[in-house]
């Protein structure tokens, strides 16, 4: 596997495959069993522990800050182990967490304990970089916080990655994570890459079963016309027999608290529509004695389950009351589209997936 | 025989070089010598326990051993196996008694740092020495602060019976006191004896607490 300078890369997949394993071998608080690991053409193994991590930013999940230390000497400890001049590190420090938006006065003599832990893994973040390494590697660093602390770190994240182009090594068991913060993502099972690509590729092309599972089906860029009537109709319309009388009929309505009844016979067929308008007017012509048979209207428009969203559309600018039966072959009754369903579901479809395109584009 | 703070104060005053060169002596040659030498074995051996399975075993167990014997009778083994009489006894016994609560707490204070920050501190690059100086004692140390105060205050106790064996210190009153049917010169051994131990308390609780990192304090 090969990962570029300036790369995001997320290693991800179920518990057990190997991703925080991997990620252990760069800095060597795991050695290979086999196989070589190479930076920039120089094999770790050469190169001394110590020093080597001292050259690559390490952030973990439980964050990890000395609780005895200031701020500042938690983020200048590297620097420090490298001797760095007091008055550089003291300039660094503060340069970091103005880069994040901490104010240094006041930050610099606190202690973690006094800070959330959203700002707890700030710092942890700032640690990391404090020595300018090329490399970071991070282990499920916001797997610990609450998720709208979570939100804000990936996107801080982000935006300073757009800045400093470092190259990360991520590793987290969060789709949503990994596809928002990803230039590549590799998806590892049982201690082997199952594919690797670009977010995108990966949505459009997952390499086998395995991989669309775990991406989650919900996640696919979808064409409308990729959407069939089957996935998003109501499964269960509310429905009405013939020989049903006016006022039980009524009360139906009322009690499923819908508009209107499918009316079918005993069989599943479907017969007819019966809408709360037609029922009253029934009523007041001719009481309630009426049966449904002789109320309900004739169903124009239907389509089967298999059709897409697209051709239904169509199909529902012509049904009346904005309602579009969903029926077998044989014209037994399936489900219900409503006009309202089929809208937010385009919605969902269209501007969403503008919404993935862009973020991918962006990341 | 009764007791009236005149009749103490008049024992005193009739013994004060006594009674200064045996608080002295109590202080600085069985409180002071033993403890500090087993702080200097206790720690670096209390850090090797907690590094190593083959260390900890042994030396914790046989702290503990030395603990369950009596004051008296391990002086008296320590005579009968030829250390003599007066002061020298004393102070092995009184070092072997300050050994177990020092180590136990270097130990468990090392092994209680926080397996993240440890993992943290070697992801970020830091050797086994740095990572013992500059995180594992500093975060260790108001529990190995602890254990030295109590071996400081077991001491305190303990010398009274250094007396027994002629080693000095404030059990010579006691014991001569006790001996005579003279309760004021009991006294003067024992109440000194007694405030010694609540003032080193209380001293080396601030030393501990001044020397806590701010961080740290709750």
């Amino acid at each position: 596997m090969e990962i570029d300078r300036g790369e995001l890369v997320v290693l991800i997949g179920p518990s057990g495959c190997g991703k925080t394993t991997t990620l252990k071998m760069v800095n060597r608080l795991i050695e290979p069993t086999s196989g070589r690991i190479l930076i920039d053409g120089v094999d770790v193994r050469n190169i001394p522990p110590a020093s080597l991590r001292r050259s690559i930013g390490y952030v973990i999940q439980q964050i990890g800050l000395f609780p005895h230390m200031t701020i500042a000497r938690n983020v200048d400890l590297v620097p420090r182990l490298l001797g760095v001049p007091k008055k550089e590190r003291e300039r660094r420090v503060n340069e970091l967490l103005q880069m994040i938006g901490l104010e240094p006065e006041i930050y610099c003599n606190r202690y973690p304990r006094e800070l959330s832990g959203g700002q707890q893994q700030r710092i942890g973040v700032l640690r990391a970089l404090a020595a300018n390494p090329d490399i970071i590697l991070m282990d499920e660093p916001f797997g610990a916080l609450d998720p709208l602390t979570r939100e804000q770190l990936q996107d801080e994240l982000r935006k300073l990655q757009c800045s400093l182009h470092k190259t990360i090594l991520f590793v987290t068991h969060d789709m949503d994570e990994a596809l928002k913060l990803a230039d590549r993502i590799v998806v590892m099972r049982n201690g082997m890459v199952v594919q690797t690509g670009t977010p995108e590729e990966l949505l459009r092309n997952p390499a086998d079963g395995f991989v669309k599972e775990f991406l989650g089906k919900k996640r696919f860029l979808r064409h409308p016309g990729e959407v069939s009537v089957g996935e998003i109709m109501v499964d269960m319309p509310v429905i009405g027999h013939p020989e049903m009388g006016a006022a039980e009929a009524f009360q139906r309505m009322q009690r499923h608290q819908v508009n209107s009844l499918l009316i079918i016979d005993k069989q599943g067929f479907l017969q007819g529509i019966l809408t709360s308008r037609g029922v009253q007017r029934g009523i007041q012509a001719a009481g309630s004695q009426l049966k449904v048979r002789e109320l309900m209207e004739p169903v124009a428009e239907t389509v089967t389950p298999d059709v897409s969203v697209l051709t239904a559309a169509r199909h529902l600018s012509k049904a009346r009351y904005g309602l579009l039966p969903v029926v077998d072959g044989e014209g037994r009754l399936r489900g219900l589209l409503t006009q309202a369903s089929l809208i937010s579901t385009l919605v969902d479809v269209l501007w969403n997936g503008e919404d993935e395109e862009k973020a991918l584009k962006l990341g | 025989m009764e007791v009236t703070l005149r009749d103490l104060w008049l024992t005193y005053l009739s013994r004060s070089t006594k009674f200064w060169e045996l608080t002295q002596e109590h202080f600085l040659l069985l409180v002071v010598f033993p403890v500090a030498l087993a702080t200097i074995v206790a720690i670096p051996l209390g850090i090797l326990a907690s590094r190593f399975k083959c260390v900890q075993v042994p030396a914790l167990a046989l702290a503990n051993l030395i603990q369950t014997i009596p004051g008296l009778a391990l002086l008296a083994i320590l005579i009968a196996l030829g250390a003599g009489i007066g002061d020298k006894p004393a102070i092995i016994a009184l070092f072997f008694y300050s050994l177990l609560p020092v180590l136990r707490n270097t130990y468990t204070g090392i092994k209680n740092v926080d397996d993240s920050i440890l993992e943290a501190a070697k992801g970020m690059g830091m050797t086994g020495l740095q990572i013992l100086f500059m995180v594992e004692l500093p975060l260790a140390f108001s529990v190995i602060m602890a254990g030295i105060r109590t071996a400081a205050i077991i001491c305190v106790g303990l010398a009274t019976l250094a007396a027994f064996v002629g080693g000095g210190g404030l059990g010579d009153f006691i014991m001569t006191g006790l001996g005579m049917a003279n309760n004021n010169l009991t006294l003067l051994g024992a109440i000194p004896a007694a405030l010694m131990a609540l003032l080193l308390d209380f001293v080396l609780g601030k030393v501990e607490s001044w020397l806590t990192p701010k961080g740290l304090k709750i």
